[in-house]
Parts: structure tokens; C-alpha cells; sequence
């Protein structure tokens, strides 16, 4: 218990959560705004948009976050050049949100759509029966109710994203928690299991809230019909 | 209103075949016929929520336009009452009263509150405006849903089975609803299986079987001097109860 708290009192160790916390909150906001976009891509009209969204998703669904992650440092930053700041650890920090949000993205995407396979063909016909346009029924009828059909797949996607926020390490984010943990296993070999615990259940005091969020919401917003 | 030489397949299935028809204004048409014999679907090709195949749907002397703005004011001009409602689950009665008004025909908030109110007491269900859809019942939903159609105030209304997914006493507070509005000019194509309605109401009614339509006459020369064996045989087996 000693070596414990000697282990917190000479590491930030919240402070290093609240890295993949901050990691987190940025790629869910980025991703839910690109999953949108890519959704609406997928049901649009127009076959070239649902082209371009069916090849996103295919891309970024089937390949390894490490990968993206390493070619956002190696390969945006170091060969295209392209950088957030002069200071490095807030670059990689923004190069790591991004990688995050591209890979997320398509997943949001893919939880979008089975909330939109929640509701019924009828809304989208009803609504174009009217008159309304695409852009106008999507927004106004069918990502409304897809939303809040899709609550519990979007929670488990965004408590992944959580736990993918470990794999910034590969984007050179050093002060996030899994670089930390590595660290103090290299100086405190004597410590390993206590390590692995205190950043193991970390992990669950974060992620036990989300869950229980979610489900609360998921009853709370369904579309009664 | 008018449909010449329409033809229209699903997959293998000829659902439609060279399906000729004119309604005029102010007529009240009333479609009848077996289930499968593309009374649905052809109504549902005239605001073009199906494709047809080959042929030429005309309103008012012009072809159906592509998929489109020019197809969307033309879809706002042909009011559509769907068997299953199909109320915006997730906006409020008077919601679904005003979205439309206000999206596509540009009206102002506060007048299309008031058109919306006027309506729902024509339809007898002022009193819910201000429920969601899920507290109504079935009957109240589809009186919404009439009323929803006739704040775009179009031409024509469609209506695909309209009382088929209710509860038998609820039936006739919608065909209340229709009657009156028949009577009132409105021009009407009715899909149902509701005979008496059709006899009260119908200008003209059109029989069909297997994607073809087969007859076409008044009420009273359709029900009492049926002229094809499909329709007589038809008759017979919803009428004799």
C-alpha cells in the first residue's frame, strides 16, 4: 500500500488520465460531426456520396489505429509537414485528436446507420410526401429519431475511443496514460502488478460511468412509436 | 390527373401493367381489389414515392418531373394519408401539423399555427396538439395525418388503405372525415377496402386485379351490375357476410 501512494505522490497520474480525457472529449466531438456528415453520405440520393461514404467507413474500419496513429506523426507531420503548433507535445497532442477522429469517425458513422435502421421506412416517405427535401428530412425526421435509437452502439464506440486514446502513445503524446504507465514500470520493476492495477481499474472507474450513462439514456430518449 | 401505358416491375414481378387512368377535378376515384393487385402501388407512383417503368404520369397537362426540388413542390402538391400514419415519431401533433408549411411552403411560424389549429378542429382533434404522436389512437393519428396533408393544401390527396391498420370502431371517424371532405370537392384517389365508403363517396370506381385495371364505373353499376367474372367474384366474397 506504501509503494502505492510513494507511486502517486511521485507521478501525476490523474494528470496523465486527464490527457486521454482531453483526447477523448475532442475525437468524440470531431468524429460525431464527421460521422454525421458520413452518414447522411450513405443514405444520400446521390450514389457518388454513398460511393464515398461506403469507401471511408470500408477504409477506416478495417485498418489498425496504430497504423493511422504512427502516419499522422511520420507521415503528416514529419514528410507532408503539416503541424499544429511549434510546441511538439501540443502538435502531437492535435495530430493524435485527429488520427483518433478519422478512425472514430467511421464507426459513429456505423452507428448512425443502425439507429436510422431504427425507424421506420413510413417517417422518410411520409416526410417526402411533403415535399421536404433530403437534407431537410434527414435533419429534421430521420437523424433526429436515428439519434436517439443509436445511443447504446455510440456509447460503446465512445468508451472505445476512450481506451484507443492509449494508442496517442504512438503519436509521440508522452504524457498520456499508457507512456506513463511504461515509465514507472521502467523504474519501478519491483511495482509491475501494482501498476498494471492502479491504470487497469483507471480505466474502469472512467469507463463504468459512461456505460451506466449511456443505458440511462438509451431508455430515456427512445422513440416511443 | 392522368396515367397512360404506365407499366411498372418488382424484380420479376409485373405488378403494374399498362395502367390507363383520368381523374378529373373535384372527382372522388375509390380503387378497389384483391390484395397484390397493385391498388397501392399505383397510387403510390402518382407523387412518385415508387419509379415507374415506362408510361407518363401527367398533373395538370405536366409529366412527373426527376428526383429533385422540381419533384419535391410537386410531391407538396399531392397530399399522400399512408395505412400506417406515419406521424413524425418524433415531433409533437402540431409539429407535424407545421413542418411542412413552414419548410417547404415558407409560411411564417405563427400562421402556420393557426392553419394547423383550424385543421385539427376540422378533424376533431384540437384538443392533442400539443401530445406526441404515441398518446393518440390510431384513429386520432390518421385524422393528424389528413390533416397534415391538407395544410399543404394540394390538388389531390392520395389515400393508401387509410383505415386498414384500425381498430374497427375507429374506422368511421376517419371515413368521417374523408366523406366530408369528398363532399367538399376535394379530388381524391382512395385506395380501401372500405365498400360502403366507396358507394357513399365515389364519384367512380376502379376495380383492379393483378396489376391490371379491369373495370371502371359508377358505384351502383360496379356493385350491383358487375361486368367481369374477377370483379363478380370479388364482390361475392366481401360481400356475402
Amino acid at each position: 500500500m506504501g509503494s502505492v501512494l510513494q507511486l502517486f505522490s511521485e507521478y501525476n497520474i490523474p494528470g496523465a488520465f486527464w490527457v486521454n480525457i482531453q483526447l477523448t472529449l475532442w475525437s468524440a466531438l470531431f468524429s460525431l460531426i464527421l460521422g454525421v456528415i458520413l452518414v447522411v453520405m450513405r443514405i444520400s440520393p446521390i450514389s457518388s456520396m454513398r460511393v464515398f461514404g461506403r469507401t471511408y467507413v470500408e477504409f477506416f474500419q478495417n485498418m489498425p489505429l496504430t497504423i493511422i496513429m504512427v502516419f499522422m506523426v511520420l507521415g503528416v507531420f514529419a514528410q507532408l509537414k503539416l503541424s499544429f503548433s511549434t510546441v511538439f507535445s501540443v502538435n502531437f497532442f492535435w495530430l493524435a485528436v485527429v488520427g483518433l477522429s478519422l478512425y472514430t469517425a467511421a464507426f459513429v458513422c456505423e452507428s448512425l446507420r443502425s439507429g436510422i435502421n431504427t425507424v421506420p421506412l413510413g417517417q422518410a416517405e411520409a416526410a417526402r410526401a411533403l415535399g421536404l427535401s433530403f437534407i431537410q428530412s434527414a435533419s429534421e425526421i430521420i437523424l433526429p429519431q436515428a439519434f436517439r435509437g443509436s445511443v447504446a452502439p455510440l456509447g460503446n464506440t465512445f468508451i472505445a475511443l476512450l481506451k484507443n486514446s492509449t494508442v496517442a502513445a504512438a503519436a509521440s503524446v508522452a504524457t498520456e496514460s499508457s507512456s506513463l504507465m511504461s515509465e514507472m514500470i521502467e523504474y519501478h520493476a519491483n511495482s509491475i502488478v501494482a501498476i498494471f492495477l492502479i491504470f487497469a481499474l483507471g480505466y474502469v472507474i472512467l469507463v463504468l460511468p459512461i456505460g451506466a450513462l449511456t443505458t440511462f439514456l438509451s431508455n430515456k430518449l427512445a422513440v416511443r412509436r | 390527373m392522368e396515367l397512360s401505358h404506365v407499366e411498372k416491375h418488382f424484380g420479376s414481378l409485373h405488378v403494374l401493367k399498362d395502367i390507363n387512368l383520368r381523374v378529373n377535378m373535384g372527382e372522388v376515384l375509390v380503387v378497389v381489389g384483391p390484395s397484390g393487385s397493385g391498388k397501392s402501388t399505383m397510387c403510390r407512383t402518382i407523387n412518385r414515392l415508387e419509379s415507374i417503368d415506362s408510361g407518363v404520369i401527367r398533373i395538370d397537362g405536366e409529366p412527373l418531373p426527376q428526383e429533385g426540388r422540381d419533384l419535391a413542390n410537386l410531391r407538396a402538391e399531392v397530399g399522400m394519408v399512408f395505412q400506417s400514419f406515419n406521424l413524425f415519431a418524433n415531433k409533437t401533433i402540431l409539429e407535424n401539423m407545421t413542418l411542412a408549411p413552414i419548410k417547404v411552403r415558407h409560411m411564417d411560424k405563427k400562421d402556420a399555427e393557426d392553419l394547423a389549429m383550424d385543421l385539427l378542429a376540422r378533424v376533431g382533434v384540437e384538443s392533442q396538439a400539443s401530445k406526441m404522436p404515441s398518446q393518440l389512437s390510431g384513429g386520432q393519428q390518421q385524422r393528424v395525418a389528413i390533416a397534415r396533408a391538407l395544410a399543404m393544401k394540394p390538388k389531390i390527396m392520395l389515400f393508401d388503405e387509410p383505415t386498414s391498420a384500425l381498430d374497427p370502431e375507429m374506422v368511421n371517424e376517419v371515413l368521417d372525415v374523408m366523406i366530408q371532405l369528398a363532399q367538399e370537392g376535394m379530388t381524391m384517389i382512395c385506395v380501401t377496402h372500405e365498400m360502403g365508403f366507396a358507394r357513399r363517396a365515389a364519384n367512380r370506381i376502379v376495380f383492379m386485379a393483378d396489376g391490371r385495371i379491369l373495370e371502371e364505373d359508377t358505384p351502383d353499376g360496379f356493385f350491383d351490375h358487375a361486368k367481369t367474372k374477377r370483379a363478380q367474384d370479388f364482390l361475392s366474397k366481401i360481400l356475402t357476410h
